[in-house]
């Protein structure tokens, strides 16, 4: 039919970077030690796709980014705790502003704890530590992330806890809708059990790209952004329109698609200041539940 | 000391604190002061939101919008604050429930007529004052979460060598490298989660070389306005906070360091 014709010729919408709030560094690349079922990017212990991140690129990019007025900076991976650069990067981070690092918190010891704290109390700007979780229980958590991974995740968050961080625990949403509001409590009363007495939550959408796409099903057709779409949207929603995520191949558009070419703008932050369209099943994710990156904002249980 | 030249009272986010507003308005008047400013969110939080209108009108203040007063004016379903977390949420929506009934129609309608922002000169520097951010009325400048580029580039981008804010609920200023100002001026509706019950206003005056920030502590009769609040019916977890100043609702927004100083 024309009318479906139509459709399917129509370009996705471009997306301008509207200002470059939020600077992304794949310090990790795809490598991990665990390997999550879920994993949109697929990483595990053998993925060497994206590398680890060395001090001196990052270093670039910092000098870059403070005249261009970047507002935060985020850390991820794979695991950033394996690059043995992370903590002199964490360090020269917040010398100049906020620094997040989500982490699976399984990996830290007690003297990169200490050294954590060094470093944070060292600056004027908050450190964020987001430790993935995504089960209150081993029943819940471990089948998704791996046989043992909630103890160890547990023990990562009780050290930092008790060194006086308070991480935000980010869960990917795996149970139906309805469920919400249950689960969300299970959490809080278990990570009060474990001495966090004032948990901080956040509860993303999963991305149905990389192993996600096999555990539950890849985007269908329909999940995508048409130009319509776009109309009295508020674009800020969009990560890809506030920010720019560097891999050791570049300045990718976000840290959801660096394993589409087409994600790959260039070589420096200036030259990744380009529109890009969104034409991906994750765009359509970040479209409905918005602002899924950042701390602040995203999808509650609500 | 050379003389100032001039000198503006400074505060935001009254949240219906009309004791807290009526002792800042005191204390302003003893200080000299040529201009006083209000950087909006004039209701939540506190009982009885008309008797904060006609102190600011009555004293001339200059009062700009913030994102309550956005919402109030337009009708809007919440208050645009953006809580994800449902305890934080429920407790946004009965307060902006409330406010938006007591807050008379005529009210509403001066909102109406507030500009997003103010500009005016402070001893020959241009000084921008606004309710979140120059370029969000909704944004969060946190000390902790707002580094000091960032900060000079609004400066450029909005042309101005004083910018001043409210929005987050806690004061801070910081003097840039190139000698520009940004403060964020705190707000007088509750106390800055450090356990006291005092709340704040600045003062901006315009000394030889460049502008100084003096942060002023407002005591007011907490106890009262905890008891009008409970009267009105507001959540207890509010009056406590009023009484005790912790936060103890809406945390979800407070960064690690900002978190970490507070009780909750
Ligand atoms: S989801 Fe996180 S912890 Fe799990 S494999 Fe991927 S990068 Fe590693
Ligand atoms: S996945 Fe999200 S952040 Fe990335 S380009 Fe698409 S809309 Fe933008
Ligand atoms: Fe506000």
């Amino acid at each position: 039919m024309s009318g479906h014709d139509r459709e399917t010729r129509e370009l996705p919408p471009s997306q301008e970077l509207e200002s470059l709030d939020e600077l992304w560094f794949q310090v990790g690349g795809t490598l991990c030690n665990l390997s999550c079922n879920h994993c949109f990017i697929s990483c595990h212990p053998g993925n060497d796709t994206f590398g680890f991140l060395g001090i001196e690129t990052v270093r670039k990019y910092l000098r870059e980014s403070e005249k261009l007025g970047v507002r935060e900076y985020y850390f991820t991976g794979g695991e950033p705790f394996l690059n043995r650069d992370m903590l002199q990067i964490i360090e020269e981070t917040l010398a100049i502003g906020p620094a997040t690092v989500l982490t699976n918190g399984t990996v830290f010891t007690p003297a990169s704890i200490k050294t954590l704290r060094e470093i944070s109390q060292d600056s004027p700007y908050s450190l964020e530590l987001r430790v993935s979780i995504d089960g209150y229980n081993p029943q819940t958590n471990d089948p998704i992330r791996g046989e043992g991974t909630f103890e160890q995740a547990m023990a990562g968050v009780r050290m930092l806890v008790e060194a006086g961080f308070l991480p935000i625990i980010t869960i990917a949403q795996t149970w139906p809708q309805q469920d919400g509001p249950a689960v969300f409590e299970s959490f809080v009363a278990t990570l009060k059990e474990a001495g966090y007495s004032r948990p901080r939550i956040k509860i993303l959408p999963t991305l149905h790209l990389g192993m996600e796409a096999e555990r539950t099903r890849p985007y269908s057709r329909s999940e995508r952004i048409s130009p319509g779409m776009m109309e009295n949207y508020d674009s800020s929603q969009l990560l890809c329109s506030r920010g720019r995520t560097v891999t050791d191949r570049g300045v990718a558009v976000c840290p959801l698609l660096i394993e589409a070419p087409e994600a790959h703008l260039g070589h420096s932050l200036a030259e990744a200041a380009v529109p890009f369209r969104l034409a991906h099943g994750a765009c359509h994710t970040c479209y409905v539940h918005g602002a899924i990156c950042s701390n602040i904002g995203g999808w509650g249980v609500d | 000391m050379p003389a100032p030249t001039e000198r503006a009272a400074l505060f935001g986010g009254i949240y219906s604190n009309h004791l807290a507003l009526t002792a800042a308005l005191a204390g302003i008047q003893t200080r000299n002061i040529d201009s006083i400013y209000c950087l909006g969110d004039l209701g939540a939080f506190g009982p009885h939101p008309d008797r904060v209108y006609p102190l600011l009108r009555d004293n001339s203040v200059k009062t700009l919008a913030g994102n309550y007063d956005d919402s109030l004016a337009r009708d809007l379903p919440d208050c645009q604050c953006g809580y994800t977390d449902p305890r934080d949420n429920q407790f946004a929506r009965l307060s902006y429930q409330y406010t938006y009934c007591n807050t008379s129609e005529e009210n509403r309608a001066w909102l109406r007529t507030l500009p997003g922002e103010i500009r005016f000169e402070l001893g020959g520097r241009r000084v921008l004052l606004c309710h979140g951010s120059p370029r969000r009325q909704n944004e969060f400048l946190w000390d902790s979460t707002t580094p000091s580029h960032f900060l000079e580039k609004l400066c450029d981008d909005y042309e101005a060598d004083v910018i001043a804010v409210t929005h987050t609920g806690i004061k801070w200023e910081r003097e840039l490298p190139s000698g520009r100002l940004f403060v964020n001026v705190g707000v007088l509706g509750r106390p800055e989660n450090d356990g006291t019950r005092q709340v704040w206003y600045t003062v901006l005056t315009a000394e030889e070389n460049r502008i100084e920030a003096e942060f002023v502590s407002v005591q007011y009769d907490a106890g009262t306005l905890a008891r009008q609040m409970r009267q009105e019916g507001l959540p207890e977890e509010f009056a406590q906070t009023i009484e005790d100043g912790w936060w103890t609702t809406c945390l979800e927004i407070l960064p690690a360091r900002e978190r970490q100083a507070g009780r909750y």
